[in-house]
C-alpha cells in the first residue's frame, strides 16, 4: 500500500484519494463532494469548471487545508495536507485587501507571516522585500501604485494587487477561486494574459475554480469538469494549445470546439440532475 | 469645501442661537434666577468664581481620565477575548448585557463600602460606565471579520495572534473609536454620579453643595464646565479617530494626510 502511494507521489504534487466531503449532520446532510480521485503534477495549471454547488470550491478548500475531508485522504507534496510545509497563495472573487493598508503593505502581508520570510521581515521590509513587491506590481501593471489605498483603485486594479499578494511569498500552490468573476470582459481578458505570464515566470502549481469556460481553456493545462448533487468530476481533459496563448486564439476552431465540448458536458450533467429531481 | 464651511457656521449659529433664546426667554417670561439662571449670569459666575471651581474641576477631570483609561484597558481585553471566539461571544454576552443593564448609580454605595468615599468610587464608577460600549464594539468588530479574510490568513498558516494583530484589531479600530466617543462622555457621567453621592471634592460635589445653598447659577456653572470638558475630550478623540481610521470613511482628505 505505502509503496503504491509513494510511487504515485513521485509524479503528483497534489493527490486526492477517494475523498468525500459532507456538510451538516443527520437528515440535513448534504454531500458536497462524492468520492473523488484527482492528481495534479508539480507546476501544472488545473481548472475546475462546473455549475454552482458542484464542489469546486470544496476541492480548493480541501487542498488548502481550510476544510477536512469527511473520508479519504488529501496529500500535498507527499504528505497529508496540513502537515506539509508548503506555502499557499489564495485569491478570491472579492479582492479582500485590507482597507487600512496601502497596496504595498497589503502585498507585504504574507512576507510578514510566512516563514522563512517572516524571520527577515524587520531587516528586509524596507529594502529587498520592497523591491520585490515593486517588481511584482510592475509585472501586473501597477507600477507606482504602491502608496495608493484600496478605495482609491478600480476593481481590476484591486484584483491585480490581490494576485500579487497571492504570489509574493513564492507559493508552491496557488488557489484561485473565481478571481476574475466580478470583472468586466476586457479587464478579465487583460488579467488572463497577466495570470499566464505570472504562471510562466513563477511556475506555481495552480488550481483555478471558474464558471468561465473560455477562461479555463485560455489559462489551464488541464480542465476538470464537475457535476453537481453530488459533486464529482465527470471529465478531465488536456488543453493542447501552445503558450503563450492570446485572446485571438480563443476564436480558433479548435479552441471553440473545446469550449463547446465542455459546455455540452456541463449542460447534459445539469439536465440529468433535473430529470432525477 | 464651501458646504463644509457652511455646515460649521450653521453649527456655531445654532449654539449661539440656543443661548440667545434661553437668555431672552428668561428676560421675557421673567424667570427667577433660582429656577433657571440666564446664560450671561452662568458665564459671569463661572469667570468670577473660577478660582473656587478649578480645584473641583481638576479632580473630576483626573478621575474621569483614569477611569476612562482603565475602561479602555479592560474593555479592549474583554472585547478581544469574547470577540475572537464564537463560543466566548455566545456564552459571555448574556452576562455582559446583565451587567450593563444595572443602573450604575446603584453600585456607587458598594464601591464606597469597599474602598471608602473619595477617589476610588469616582474612578471605578467612571470605569464601569465606559467599559461596556468599548467591550461590545471591540467584540462586534472582531466577530464580524470577513470569512474570506480569515481564509487568506489560515491559508498562510497564520497563528491566532498573527490574525488578531494584522487583521482583527486594525479592522476593529473604527468600532473602537466610535465606542470611545460614547465612552468618554459616559466616564464623565460616572465620575459626577460618584462625586455627588460620595466625595467631598469634584464638580459633582460642588453642584450638590451649591444646590443645597440654592446657589443655582453655580450649579449651572458646574454643568457648563462638565459640558465643556466633555466636548473638549470628544473632539480630541474625534481628531485621533480621523487620523487613525480615516480609511473607513474613504475621505479624499485622507489621501493627503
Amino acid at each position: 500500500m505505502t509503496t503504491e502511494v509513494d510511487a504515485a507521489l513521485d509524479r503528483s504534487y497534489v493527490q486526492l484519494d477517494k475523498v468525500t466531503h459532507t456538510y451538516g449532520r443527520g437528515e440535513r446532510q448534504v454531500r458536497a463532494l462524492d468520492e473523488t480521485d484527482l492528481r495534479i503534477d508539480k507546476g501544472d495549471f488545473i481548472a475546475l469548471v462546473g455549475p454552482s454547488g458542484c464542489g469546486k470550491s470544496t476541492i480548493l478548500k480541501l487542498v488548502t487545508g481550510l476544510m477536512e475531508a469527511s473520508t479519504g485522504y488529501v496529500f500535498v507534496a507527499g504528505r497529508e495536507v496540513g502537515a506539509e510545509p508548503v506555502r499557499v497563495g489564495m485569491a478570491f472573487q472579492n479582492p479582500t485587501l485590507l482597507p487600512w493598508l496601502n497596496l504595498r503593505d497589503n502585498v507585504m502581508l504574507p512576507l510578514k507571516i510566512v516563514p522563512p520570510f517572516r524571520q527577515d521581515y524587520r531587516a528586509k521590509r524596507k529594502t529587498e522585500f520592497r523591491d520585490r513587491i515593486e517588481a511584482l506590481l510592475t509585472q501586473v501593471g501597477l507600477a507606482g501604485f504602491g502608496d495608493k489605498y484600496p478605495w482609491q483603485l478600480s476593481g481590476g486594479m484591486l484584483q491585480r494587487a490581490s494576485l500579487c499578494r497571492a504570489l509574493i511569498h513564492e507559493p508552491q500552490l496557488l488557489m484561485l477561486d473565481e478571481p476574475f468573476g466580478a470583472l468586466d470582459q476586457f479587464t478579465r481578458e487583460e488579467l488572463w494574459a497577466i495570470m499566464q505570464e505570472l504562471w510562466m515566470t513563477h511556475r506555481p502549481t495552480v488550481l483555478l475554480v471558474t464558471h468561465d469556460l473560455k477562461e479555463a481553456a485560455y489559462l489551464a493545462n488541464r480542465i476538470c469538469v464537475m457535476a453537481a448533487r453530488p459533486g464529482r468530476i465527470i471529465d478531465d481533459s488536456v488543453v493542447p494549445f501552445a503558450r503563450p496563448r492570446t485572446v485571438a486564439m480563443s476564436y480558433d476552431p479548435e479552441f471553440v470546439s473545446l469550449t463547446q465540448h465542455l459546455r455540452e458536458l456541463i449542460v447534459s450533467a445539469r439536465t440529468t440532475v433535473e430529470a432525477q429531481s | 469645501m464651501s458646504t463644509e464651511k457652511r455646515r460649521q457656521l450653521a453649527s456655531i449659529a445654532l449654539i449661539i442661537g440656543f443661548f440667545v433664546v434661553w437668555e431672552l426667554a428668561c428676560i421675557v417670561f421673567g424667570i427667577k434666577d433660582i429656577v433657571l439662571p440666564r446664560p450671561s449670569q452662568i458665564i459671569t459666575t463661572l469667570v468670577t468664581r473660577f478660582p473656587a471651581i478649578l480645584p473641583h474641576a481638576i479632580p473630576t477631570l483626573v478621575n474621569t481620565l483614569i477611569g476612562f483609561a482603565l475602561g479602555i484597558i479592560g474593555g479592549v481585553a474583554i472585547g478581544a477575548l469574547i470577540g475572537s471566539s464564537r463560543l466566548a461571544y455566545d456564552v459571555a454576552y448574556p452576562l455582559l448585557i446583565g451587567f450593563s443593564s444595572i443602573p450604575k448609580v446603584a453600585v456607587v454605595p458598594i464601591f464606597v463600602l469597599w474602598f471608602g468615599a473619595g477617589f476610588a468610587p469616582a474612578v471605578l464608577t467612571a470605569m464601569i460606565l465606559c467599559i461596556f460600549p468599548i467591550v461590545v464594539n471591540v467584540a462586534t468588530g472582531l466577530a464580524t471579520t470577513e470569512p474570506e479574510l480569515e481564509d487568506v490568513m489560515r491559508a498562510l498558516k497564520a497563528s491566532k495572534l498573527d490574525t488578531l494583530l494584522n487583521v482583527g484589531l486594525p479592522r476593529t479600530m473604527p468600532y473602537f473609536f466610535a465606542s470611545l466617543k460614547v465612552a468618554i462622555t459616559q466616564a464623565f457621567v460616572g465620575t459626577v454620579i460618584a462625586e455627588t453621592v460620595a466625595s467631598n471634592r469634584g464638580i459633582g460635589n460642588l453642584m450638590m453643595i451649591a444646590s443645597a445653598n440654592f446657589d443655582v447659577p453655580l450649579v449651572f456653572a458646574g454643568l457648563l464646565i462638565l459640558a465643556l470638558l466633555g466636548v473638549a475630550l470628544y473632539v480630541l478623540f474625534a481628531v485621533i479617530e480621523n487620523r487613525v481610521t480615516g480609511w473607513a470613511r474613504r475621505k479624499d482628505e485622507f489621501a493627503g494626510g
